[in-house]
């Protein structure tokens, strides 16, 4: 059989995920120290652990409602108040879904038909401009810059809106580059979407992890909630990667289609991970603080070792990844990340796998023990200064 | 401070260019807070914590638990200044439940332990007993795992 002919041609020619690019280099390899990987180095606070574990003793393992128990529901929308000051109802504006990822896909099947234009800042997490295609749209990037921050202009955004511009996606705090969206700037793009049906994307995952200023969600500007969609989830702050647990607030009308559609595709998120969750938006602030806290001093710590060895980088504000320039280096984003892991056993990300405008970048993660980046930076300096590169 | 001190019990030989670096402070900050915190004997000083079993160095650890009379003048202050004195008392503290005073002894074999309770802890006046407990494996002391670091799991995706 010619499986490719049979295959959805969208997804044939989809390109795989430029993560993983060097991981599998990186498994074969002995001594590999990696700074790759995009999750919480923490496992998952206790408290939250016991509070699944005494849900599957008391056997409570049926399907949940399918936009969540009203519970969690309820927490997530008491959480978003307290946090973001925006209020969701949590009976009609609130959905649990499998991970921050299947919320975001819900957007885009829910929003956007054949030929809709999206609009995706650049360089992003990867899942954007493939599930903007799947959908039948068409990914319209938007290049952010090192010399603005990373940050979303609101000039940018004006200067690619068409007839048929459907959804633009934020997704800040950003990962790879850290970038964040203080207040001024989403208030200038909320004057440019004021007036259009455009709808927001607004991906917070990594919300909760701001370093030095809280973050702002867009539906918090005035007169957005009501074209925003919020996605966020427990994987990043309460580091619950594995649980699979994520949430989208918006719009009653908006919600009921993406309700519908995740009623057919998944019935109900997993509902261990659903108790679990509700003991996090609970009882788990303290625990989110207490990592920040420890994110922020690896932060400080390597931002400064990249910039010493001539890696410049903005300081992110956001998340929990560096994203250095290396085009003091003459190579580009995938030689680099080749031979530092060839010479050295360091592992990290290309920047251009977040589109091409990440070309000349490379992302550092910084969900490892001080102990650990240290290792890392000694031998990146070394792996410079060998050849000839260090400042 | 707090911070400062969090990051001193988890690795005391940071240089002071990393920790003003992780705590937002300049260089001569961190030295000035870090000779406060000794000065007010807040820090009372510095350790590594070796592994002894991966040295073949023999060394035996026994926690012994005595129960004392106090004295009328001192209560249990007197016989504690005795017993930390001698060389081979590496903690001493004063506990609630069973048993009054906690010392930690090190020696080179079971033996020397043993002598050491029989001949200089037991006699001592005021004490009515000891039960000594020698420890067979260390599996984590003072926040540190001493068996092999766990594998990260992480990168699946």
């Amino acid at each position: 059989m010619n499986y490719d002919k049979l295959m959805n041609g969208t997804l044939v020619d989809m390109k795989p995920s430029g993560i993983r690019k060097f991981f599998d280099i990186a498994a074969e390899m002995e001594d590999v120290i990696s700074l790759s990987v995009g999750e919480p180095d923490f496992s998952t606070p206790w408290h939250i652990r016991e509070e699944a574990i005494r849900t599957l003793e008391k056997g409570r393992t049926w399907y949940s409602p399918n936009a969540g128990f009203l519970a969690l529901r309820e927490a997530i929308s008491g959480y978003v108040s307290r946090h973001s000051h925006i209020t969701y109802d949590p009976k009609a504006e609130v959905l649990v879904t499998v991970g921050g990822s299947e919320a975001i896909d819900l957007c885009f099947r829910a929003l956007v038909t054949p030929g809709d234009e999206v609009l995706i800042p650049e360089p992003a997490f990867v899942c954007y401009d493939p599930l903007t295609r799947m959908a039948g749209g068409v990914p319209v990037p938007l290049v952010t810059k090192a010399e603005d921050a990373f940050r979303l202009r609101a000039d940018v955004v004006a200067a690619a809106i068409t007839p048929k511009t459907k959804l633009l996606v934020l997704p800040y705090p950003n990962n790879p580059t850290g970038a964040i969206m203080p207040r001024e700037e989403l208030e200038a793009l909320a004057e440019v979407l004021r007036g259009t049906d455009i709808m927001v994307l607004s991906d917070e995952i990594y919300g909760e992890l701001t370093y030095g200023r809280e973050h702002v969600s867009f539906a918090a500007i005035e007169g957005m909630q009501e074209r925003t969609i919020l996605v966020s989830g427990f994987s990043k702050a309460f580091a619950m990667t594995g649980w699979r647990l994520g949430y989208a607030c918006g719009p009653a009308p908006v919600m009921k289609m993406l309700i519908k559609l995740h009623q057919y595709g998944l019935m109900c998120a997993p509902t261990t991970a659903q108790y679990a969750a509700t003991e996090a938006m609970n009882n788990g602030d303290e625990d989110v603080e207490k990592m920040r806290g420890e994110y922020d001093m690896r932060r400080r710590y390597i931002v400064d070792e990249l910039n010493k060895m001539g890696l410049t980088c903005f300081e992110p504000e956001g998340a929990f990844y560096v994203f250095p320039s290396i085009q003091s280096t003459g190579m580009t984003s995938e030689e680099f990340c080749e031979r530092l892991l060839k010479e050295k056993h360091v592992a990290v990300v290309p920047g251009n796998a977040f589109g091409d405008s990440g070309e000349g970048f490379i992302r550092i993660s910084y969900c490892y023990s001080i102990k650990h980046i240290t290792e890392a930076i000694k031998r990146m300096r070394a792996f410079l200064e060998e050849n000839g590169l260090c400042k | 401070m707090d911070k400062m001190l969090k990051l001193l019990s988890d690795n005391a030989r940071l240089t002071t260019e990393q920790m003003a670096v992780m705590l937002n402070m300049t260089e001569a900050e961190v030295d000035a807070a870090i000779a406060q915190l000794e000065k007010d004997g807040v820090v009372r000083g510095y350790k590594p914590l070796i592994d002894w079993e991966k040295t073949g160095e023999e060394l035996v650890t026994a926690i012994i638990e005595l129960n004392i009379a106090p004295s009328k003048d001192e209560g249990f202050d007197g016989i504690a200044k005795t017993i930390m004195s001698f060389d081979e008392v590496e903690g001493l503290s004063l506990m609630s439940g069973g048993h009054d005073l906690m010392v930690t002894v090190n020696g080179r074999t079971f033996k020397d332990v043993a002598m050491f309770v029989a001949k200089r802890l037991s006699p001592l006046p005021g004490v009515l007993g000891t039960a000594t407990h020698f420890v067979l494996k260390k599996y984590k002391e003072r926040g540190v795992l001493f068996t092999d670091e766990e594998q990260d799991e992480r990168g699946g995706v």
